[in-house]
């Protein structure tokens, strides 16, 4: 990691708090992650991507820059990434799991506000982010009204800040706004890359997309055996990774994966014993690195099979029509597939309830989680008629609500285990 | 067959043992204090003093409370949440419902007639509403924390306390006395806000079904419960001794793991 000193000084960083936060997630990573049993060998690329997630893909992005391509950062899973490959364009999620620099985030915001945001603005004002950095476009987007509103605070500290309306309804409407809101996007790329999106660049971008997804969705369907092959603390790091990383190797490493835990799910052969209680994860996303529930859950004696998230199956599970000879009729193929998402800023939302019944059996779970970001209202809200239903179903439910500390971490492990006690009935 | 439950609290620790066939033989109850592993060792020698034993006679133990990974004597932990559904099985074979307010956690549990949980709720990470709440404010009126529910008892203002948070509802009390509001008054206002609190657990785990059962050391508080059974419409049932109904759980779930 020595030599990327002068890249960091070069994109404006505040090495001596990034050198602080690299050393916390270093140990951090060394503790949850590699200190698991039974790890597949297949999670090494994975670990080396952690050790390099500031240094060498970071590297790879100013290559990238330097070879005329644009960078483009997003904190949604509605920034469609095939628009952004089809201007050949580099696409990352942007760092916001992490309880950093909160008091200066707290400068600018409100206290009561969801960690994920104040974690964006803690990056940002702390200088410890090379993504934002390196970023020739921030993407905004108008989910909740905390990001909708806080991105006008983002604006001036930023170099290119766009924003993309979203509708809140699955209306007709909705889908015009949507498809609005992609053209315009689409305009906004071929400016910023002084590239055009031709039909065969879309393809490609559709077809690079799809990849991504139908790897990830390779590795999820692997986890319905019992016993798990794969952690779901390893799961989600996979899931968060697809954020960042270079695609086409992410699918190749991803696949890579897949290969070695069929074989394990052949011999029998897991992380957790066979019969250890399965749950299931629900709700707000838990961006990198946004590890705490997973580990509580996964050191009280049950494993985590799935996750209906938006790092995870809400971002992931519908892959992109790539029939089509137009422009636009693979921007309608986009449209269609987005459109699906049912994120909790939604109203009414009834798919999403479905679509965690659904997962619920896929991966032969025995109870769902569900995971809400304090002060994250769409999904606190929505938490109650999701635990309602689903215990309506007969299915075992949790509700936590806990931010990015560590303070309520006793509390949860009592709840989590006692959770675990009573789906084994004890 | 003789076997120990063990229950390290946030405020105080509890330990019992239980006999196949003489069922509660002992049992103890000391602060936690700064220490919970030491509070863990001394409950449970002091509780197996008395009958004259050894750690050595005890076919199984198991630990229950938030402390109950430091027990390192303990064969188990448990969760609380599981074992006072035990404990209150044991003792109120016909409860469904149970009310457990301690020292930092409020938890509902509904159970079925063999003890088993269907259904728990839990405070989150903040103490509202708990036994600290109402130390603090015992602290705050000074006024000793055995009497503030005696004392509520004779309240004759409804007052309502309307934060809920530890820190707002001190200085809320606070001006509650400067304008010359009654100590009886102001104390029965702050049960009642435990009370309303309890009561949006209990309608998250489904509402109130019969039995109700109040366990934890709240449960000593007559303000409190008083509070509770006009806000629920109902009587709760109350065991003698509503901190031990935890360790006692362990100590049941100890005997059937030793069977």
């Amino acid at each position: 990691m020595s030599n990327y000193r002068q890249m960091w000084l070069d994109l404006g960083l505040d090495l001596e708090a990034h050198d602080a936060l690299l050393s916390i997630l270093g140990s951090a990573y060394q503790d949850i992650f590699l200190s698991q049993k039974n790890r597949p060998e297949g999670m090494k690329y994975f670990d080396f991507v952690m050790s390099e997630v500031h240094g060498l893909r970071i590297k790879e992005l100013m290559d990238a820059k330097a070879a005329g391509r644009i960078v483009v950062g997003s904190y949604c899973v509605f920034v469609p990434e095939e628009l952004i490959l089809a201007v050949d364009g580099v696409s990352v999620g942007l760092c916001a799991g992490a309880e950093f620099n909160f008091e200066g985030a707290e400068e600018v915001l409100p206290r009561n506000l969801c960690p994920l945001i104040k974690s964006a603005f803690g990056f940002k004002r702390g200088l410890v982010c090379p993504y934002v950095e390196a970023s020739d476009i921030i993407v905004g987007e108008n989910t909740c009204d905390g990001k909708k509103k806080a991105y006008e605070v983002l604006s001036p500290m930023v170099k290119d800040l766009y924003i993309i309306d979203l509708p809140q309804m699955k209306s007709d409407i909705g889908k015009m706004l949507l498809k609005g809101e992609y053209l315009k996007f689409m305009a906004k790329l071929e400016d910023a890359s002084a590239r055009k999106i031709t039909a065969e660049t879309l393809k490609k971008g559709i077809e690079i997309t799809n990849g991504k997804r139908k790897a990830v969705k390779r590795l999820a369907d692997l986890r319905k055996a019992d016993p798990a092959p794969i952690s779901g603390l390893d799961a989600l790091l996979v899931n968060q990774v697809f954020f960042y990383d270079d695609p086409l190797r992410f699918t190749a490493s991803v696949n890579a994966l897949c290969d070695e835990l069929e074989e394990r799910v052949k011999k029998g052969e897991g992380v957790f014993p066979k019969g250890t209680t399965r749950v299931l994860m629900s709700g707000c996303p838990m961006a990198v690195p946004n590890w705490k529930v997973p580990l509580i859950i996964e050191t009280s004696g049950a494993v985590i099979v799935g996750e209906e998230s938006c790092v995870g199956e809400r971002g992931t599970q519908w892959l992109t029509d790539v029939k089509g000879d137009t422009v636009a009729e693979l921007l309608d193929n986009i449209i269609d597939r987005y459109f699906q998402i049912d994120c909790a800023v939604f109203t009414p939302n009834p798919s999403r309830v479905d679509h965690v019944k659904d997962m619920f059996d896929r991966y032969n779970a025995q109870g769902v989680i569900h995971y809400s970001l304090q002060f994250c209202h769409p999904y606190i809200v929505e938490s109650g008629p999701v635990e309602a239903a689903l215990e309506k179903a007969s299915i075992p439910t949790l509700r936590l609500e806990t931010d990015y500390s560590q303070e309520d971490a006793g509390q949860l492990k009592t709840r989590i285990e006692a959770f675990r006690e009573r789906i084994e009935g004890k | 067959m003789l076997v120990a439950g063990i229950d390290i609290g946030s405020i105080t620790t509890e330990a019992l043992l239980f006999d196949k066939a003489k069922g509660v033989v002992g049992y103890t109850i000391l602060q936690t204090g700064a220490d919970s592993k030491k509070a863990a060792e001394l409950a449970l020698n002091t509780v197996l003093a008395t009958p004259g034993k050894n750690i050595s006679d005890l076919n199984y133990i198991i630990s229950t409370g938030c402390g109950r990974k430091r027990a390192s004597f303990a064969k188990q932990s448990v969760t609380e949440i599981t074992c006072i559904a035990k404990g209150v099985n044991y003792l109120f074979p016909n409860a469904r419902t149970i009310i457990d307010i301690g020292g930092q956690d409020t938890k509902v549990i509904r159970i079925d007639g063999s003890g088993r949980v269907l259904e728990f709720e839990m405070n989150d990470k903040c103490a509202a509403g708990t036994g600290r709440f109402i130390e603090v404010m015992a602290k705050a009126l000074n006024v000793d924390l055995d009497k503030v529910g005696d004392i509520s008892l004779g309240y004759k203002k409804d007052l309502t306390i309307s934060s809920i948070c530890t820190v707002f509802a001190e200085s809320e009390v606070i001006s509650l006395v400067s304008e010359g509001e009654e100590l009886e008054d102001i104390l029965y206002g702050i049960h009642k806000a435990i009370a309303d609190r309890t009561m949006g657990l209990i309608t998250r785990t489904g509402g109130i079904e019969n039995e109700v059962i109040m366990a934890g050391g709240v449960a000593k508080n007559s303000g409190v419960v008083k509070a509770l059974e006009k806000a629920i419409g109902a009587p709760l049932k109350i065991h003698v001794e509503p901190q031990i109904v935890g360790a006692l759980g362990a100590a049941i779930i100890a005997l059937e793991k030793s069977v």
